[in-house]
C-alpha cells in the first residue's frame, strides 16, 4: 500500500535580489513521519520554511497539501494554519504575558467575546493528554522555554495541523527538556501528524526522524531514509565536500604546546552571578570551559570579561595587577568576548556589517578619535575576506545575514582588535556545521598566532577536537581540570557527572 | 466574576501576575494616602463627599486616562486626548450656542454626537496612520494635538461659555444619596453628589475592563502588545487590533470632551491643557507598562485618583501653590516606576533561579 503523502512541493523557486535562494526544490512529506530538513547555512531551509508557511511568496513552483483541492496558495501564515500547516520556530512565537489556555486558543476561536472557563477546560485537557507539565491558568512567562515550545506544539496540534513544522526546537534546551519534546514528537507522529524536523544537531536526526532532505546552496542534494544515510554522509552531502578538512582538524589539534608566560590569572575572582574561582591562560593557549547548561560555566567567562557586576578577586593581566569591573576595562586590557547570545548581547541589528566589525575598535579608540571612512572600508573588507563573510556588501545590515555569517562578523569585531585573549561562548550553537568547522579551525589558527582563546561549547566533541586544557564546572563550582590524555568524551562526561570512578 | 475568579486563584495558590502585583500596589498607595490625609487634614476627607468629589472633578481625566491604557497595553501611545478634549469642548459650546435647534433634549443629544464624532474622527485618521501606515504613534498623536489646539484656536480665540439652558440644567443635574450625607451646621442634612459625569467615567471604567478581559478585542491587544510578531503568528489581525485601540481611545477622548463640558461648561483654547501628561502618568501609577502587553484599567482608574488625591491634598495643605502640585506629581510618578522596576526586577529574578534549579539536574552538555 502506498503511503500516505500530506504535503508536496515542486520545484519551488525563490530569488532575493543578488542571491537565488531556492532553486527547483522538491520536497514530500508523508503521513506520521518525522522529516528532517538539513543543510548548511544558507542552503534554503528557512526559505523553504517560509515559503510553506506564507511568509515569503514564492517566484515559482507548487505546493499541495492533502485534503485540500488542487494547489494550495499560501499568502499568510494565518492561511497556512488554516490549510493545517502549523509552525513552532526557534524564538517562541507566543505571547509571554498571557496565560498558557489563552496563547493557546487566541486569534483562532468564534465570536467576540472570551470564554476563559471554556479555554482553560480545553486547555487543561490538552496539556494532560499530550504530558505537558504547565498549568492552563499560568502566565506564559513563567513556564520554562522548553514548556513554552510544547504550549505552542500544543497550540499548533489542537488546530488539526497535518504538517508541523518544528524549526530548530531543540536549540535552546537541555538534554532533559530534548527528551520530553522527543517524546511528544514521537506521540504526535503516532496520531498521523507528518512533522518537519529543521536542526543543527545531527545526533538527534538519527534520534528522531524518519527520513531526510538535504538542500545545499538553494537546491535538492536528495531525500534519504535514515538507515541509508549514516552521519558522516550526512555531513558530506550537506557540505559538498569531504570529511578531509575534518581530520585535518584534528591533527591541528594535537599539536602540543610549550610553556609560555602566563597571559591572564584570577585569584578567588566571583560576580554577582557566580562564586569566587581561580583561572590562568598562557599565551597561545585554547582551553574550555564545560559542564551541564546552569553550571555556571558562562558566568564565569562573564565575570573574566566584567560582563555581570564583578564582586571580588584578584586579577593579573601579562603579570600586571589590574581591576576589570566593565566589558570597557576588559578590552582595554586585551580581552574580548564573544556573547552567547548573539541577537541579544552580540550584533546591533540595523547597522551595517561595516559598523558592526568596527564597532569595538572605535571603543577601544574612543569617542575623540574616530575612524576614517576608508579605514572602516579596509578593515571591513579584509575580515569579510579572511573569514569568508557571506553577505551582499558590506553596507547590508547585519540582521539579513544568516546566523553563522552573524557570528562570524562579531569574531572579526573583536580580531580587529587584535586581543590578547578571547573568549567564545558557544560561538557555533545555531550554526551549520561547515561554519563549525571554518571556526574552530580559526581558533586554533589564532592560537598558532600565539593569541589565548577561551573555547566554550555544549558539543563536548568539538571542545575535545580544539582545547588543550578544559576545565570542568559544577553547580557553580570547577570541579576538575583536565588536560594532555584525560581528553576524551568519557573522562569529561565522569568529571562531569561527578562519579568517582 | 472578577472576585470569583480572585478567589479562586488565591485558593489554589497561583502567584500573581506582574500586572496584578502594579495594580495593587497601586491600590494600596491610595488606600494609605486616603487614610493618611483623613488623618492628618480631617476636614472635608472625612466626608464621603470627598470622595465623589474627586470623581466629579477628575471624570474627563479618568475617561482619558482608561483611553490611554488601552493604547498603552498595545503598545503604543496617545497624547492628543488633552488636545482632543479640548477641541470637544470648544466645539461643543459653540454648537450649543447657535444651533438654534427648539428641542432642547435633541440638542443636547445632538452635542454628545458631535463630541463622539470628533474623537471618532481622531481616533480613526491617528489609528489609521498608526496601524496601516506604520507611523510612530508618538509623532502621529504629537501631531494631533497641535492638530486639534490649533482648531480650537480657530474656533474661538476668546473663552466660550455655554448659554444653552437646557445643558446648563443637565449640568446641574446630580445624582443625590442622602445616607451618605452629612448633617451641616445649620442642621439641614447635605446629601452626597454625584455628577452625571463621574457616573459616565465609572461606566467607562468597567466598560473597559470588561473589554480588556472578557472581549477578544481586548485580549488581542494584550497580545499585540506582548508581542507583536507573535500575535501575528497566532492569526492575530495586528494592525485592525491597533486601528481599533487608537479608534477606542479617540472616542473616549471624544466622550471625556463632553464630560468635561458637563462639569464646566465653558469652552477655552487652553481646557485640560497638558492634561495627557496626567493621564500618562495615571495609567503608569495604576501599572501600565509603556513597553505595553501590561496592565489594566482599574488600576488606572486608582492611578488617575491617587493624582486627583495629592491635588486635593495639596490644595487643603498650607502648601497650597501648583509647583508643590507638580512636585508631588514628578515625586509619585518617579518613586512609582522606581518601585515597578525593584518589584519586576526581583520577581523575574527569583523566576530566573526557579528556572536554573529545574534546569541543572540531569542536563547535558
Amino acid at each position: 500500500m502506498e503511503e500516505e503523502i500530506v504535503l508536496t512541493m515542486r520545484g519551488i523557486c525563490k530569488s532575493f535580489p543578488g542571491v537565488k535562494a531556492l532553486n527547483n526544490v522538491d520536497f514530500t512529506l508523508r503521513k506520521g513521519e518525522i522529516h528532517a530538513l538539513m543543510g548548511e547555512n544558507g542552503a534554503g531551509k528557512s526559505t523553504l520554511i517560509k515559503v510553506l508557511t506564507g511568509v515569503y511568496e514564492k517566484d515559482a513552483g507548487s505546493i499541495r497539501v492533502d485534503g485540500a483541492e488542487g494547489e494550495a496558495h499560501i499568502h499568510s501564515p494565518q492561511q497556512a494554519q488554516q490549510i493545517g500547516i502549523s509552525t513552532v520556530y526557534q524564538e517562541i512565537s507566543l505571547c509571554p504575558n498571557l496565560t498558557v489556555a489563552e496563547n493557546m486558543f487566541i486569534g483562532r476561536t468564534s465570536g467576540s467575546r472570551v470564554n476563559w472557563k471554556e479555554y482553560e477546560k480545553r486547555a487543561t485537557e490538552i496539556l494532560g493528554s499530550l504530558g505537558i507539565p504547565a498549568q492552563a491558568k499560568q502566565e506564559l512567562s513563567r513556564c520554562s522555554l522548553a514548556v513554552q515550545q510544547m504550549v505552542a506544539i500544543a497550540r499548533a496540534v489542537d488546530m488539526n495541523c497535518k504538517v508541523l513544522i518544528l524549526d530548530e526546537p531543540t536549540s535552546s534546551l537541555d538534554e532533559k527538556e530534548v527528551a520530553m519534546l522527543f517524546k511528544l514528537m514521537r506521540d504526535l507522529k503516532s496520531r498521523g501528524v507528518g512533522i518537519i524536523f529543521v536542526t543543527h544537531f545531527l545526533e538527534q536526526v538519527y534520534e528522531v526522524s524518519d527520513r531526510i532532505t538535504v538542500l545545499r546552496n538553494g537546491e535538492l542534494v536528495g531525500e534519504f531514509t535514515v538507515q541509508d544515510l549514516p552521519q558522516v554522509q550526512l555531513v558530506a552531502s550537506m557540505m559538498g565536500k569531504s570529511l578531509n578538512d575534518l581530520a585535518e582538524l584534528e591533527q591541528i589539534g594535537q599539536k602540543s604546546r610549550g610553556d609560555e608566560d602566563i597571559v591572564y590569572e584570577a585569584q578567588d575572582l566571583s560576580s554577582a552571578e557566580c562564586r569566587p574561582f581561580d583561572f590562568s591562560i598562557r599565551r597561545g593557549e585554547v582551553n574550555g570551559f564545560t559542564g551541564l547548561l546552569g553550571s555556571g560555566r558562562s558566568e564565569s567567562v562573564r565575570a573574566i570579561f566584567g560582563a555581570d557586576p564583578v564582586t571580588g578577586g584578584k586579577v593579573r593581566v601579562k603579570g600586571k595587577n589590574v581591576r576589570i569591573t566593565s566589558p570597557r576595562d576588559a578590552m582595554k586590557n586585551g580581552i574580548g568576548y564573544l556573547p552567547e547570545d548573539r541577537k541579544r548581547d552580540g550584533i546591533i541589528a540595523d547597522l551595517s556589517v561595516r559598523e558592526n566589525i568596527n564597532l569595538a575598535l572605535q571603543v577601544m579608540r574612543g569617542f575623540f578619535h574616530p575612524m576614517s571612512k576608508a579605514q572602516m572600508r579596509k578593515f571591513a573588507d579584509e575580515y569579510i575576506e579572511a573569514l569568508q563573510i557571506k553577505t551582499a556588501s558590506q553596507d547590508t545590515p547585519i540582521k539579513s545575514l544568516s546566523g553563522g555569517n552573524q557570528q562570524k562578523v562579531i569574531l572579526a569585531r573583536w580580531l580587529l582588535t587584535h586581543p590578547d585573549y578571547l573568549i567564545l561562548d558557544e560561538p557555533t550553537r545555531g550554526i551549520d556545521v561547515g561554519t563549525k568547522l571554518e571556526i574552530q579551525r580559526l581558533v586554533l589558527k589564532l592560537a598558532e598566532e600565539n593569541m589565548s582563546v577561551t573555547f566554550i561549547s555544549s558539543e563536548i566533541e568539538e571542545m575535545l577536537r580544539t582545547c588543550s586544557r578544559l576545565i570542568v564546572m559544577r553547580d557553580r563550582k570547577i570541579v576538575g581540570e583536565l588536560t594532555g590524555d584525560e581528553l576524551t568524551q568519557a573522562h569529561v562526561m565522569k568529571t562531569i557527572a561527578g562519579g568517582e570512578a | 466574576m472578577a472576585d470569583e475568579k480572585r478567589t479562586a486563584q488565591i485558593r489554589r495558590r497561583e502567584p500573581l501576575s506582574d500586572a496584578q502585583m502594579l495594580m495593587l500596589i497601586s491600590i494600596g498607595i491610595f488606600a494609605a494616602m486616603y487614610v493618611l490625609a483623613m488623618l492628618t487634614l480631617k476636614g472635608g476627607f472625612l466626608k464621603p463627599q470627598q470622595i465623589f468629589d474627586l470623581l466629579n472633578d477628575n471624570a474627563a481625566l479618568i475617561i482619558i486616562s482608561c483611553s490611554l491604557t488601552v493604547v498603552m497595553i498595545g503598545g503604543g501611545i496617545n497624547i492628543s486626548v488633552g488636545g482632543v478634549i479640548g477641541l470637544t469642548v470648544m466645539s461643543c459650546a459653540l454648537f450649543l450656542n447657535n444651533n438654534g435647534i427648539e428641542n432642547s433634549a435633541l440638542s443636547i443629544l445632538l452635542t454628545l454626537l458631535l463630541a463622539l464624532a470628533i474623537g471618532l474622527g481622531f481616533g480613526v485618521l491617528q489609528g489609521f496612520l498608526v496601524s496601516y501606515l506604520e507611523i510612530q504613534p508618538f509623532i502621529v498623536t504629537l501631531a494631533g494635538m497641535f492638530l486639534a489646539r490649533g482648531l480650537t484656536t480657530i474656533l474661538s480665540v476668546n473663552p466660550v461659555k455655554v448659554t444653552h439652558e437646557g445643558f446648563l440644567a443637565l449640568v446641574k443635574t446630580k445624582l443625590k444619596i442622602s445616607w451618605l450625607g452629612y448633617v451641616a451646621q445649620n442642621g439641614n442634612l447635605i446629601p452626597a453628589k454625584i455628577e452625571i459625569g463621574a457616573i459616565t467615567a465609572v461606566c467607562v471604567v468597567i466598560l473597559m475592563a470588561l473589554m480588556l478581559r472578557y472581549a477578544k478585542l481586548g485580549r488581542n491587544i494584550y497580545a499585540v502588545g506582548g508581542n507583536q510578531q507573535s500575535a501575528l503568528m497566532l492569526g492575530i489581525n495586528v494592525k485592525r487590533t491597533i486601528f481599533l485601540s487608537y479608534v477606542i481611545s479617540g472616542l473616549l477622548s471624544g466622550l471625556a470632551g463632553f464630560v468635561f463640558l458637563m462639569h464646566k461648561p465653558a469652552g477655552n483654547a487652553s481646557v485640560a491643557m497638558r492634561s495627557e501628561m496626567d493621564a500618562i502618568a495615571a495609567s503608569i501609577i495604576g501599572g501600565t507598562l509603556l513597553t505595553g502587553g501590561v496592565g489594566n484599567v482599574i488600576g488606572t482608574f486608582f492611578g488617575a485618583m491617587i493624582l486627583a488625591t495629592i491635588q486635593k491634598i495639596i490644595a487643603l495643605s498650607p502648601l497650597n501653590a501648583s509647583w508643590w502640585q507638580e512636585m508631588a506629581n514628578g515625586a509619585m510618578l518617579g518613586f512609582f516606576i522606581i518601585l515597578q522596576s525593584v518589584v519586576l526586577s526581583a520577581r523575574s529574578k527569583s523566576r530566573l533561579r526557579l528556572f536554573n534549579n529545574k534546569a541543572s539536574p540531569g542536563s547535558g552538555g
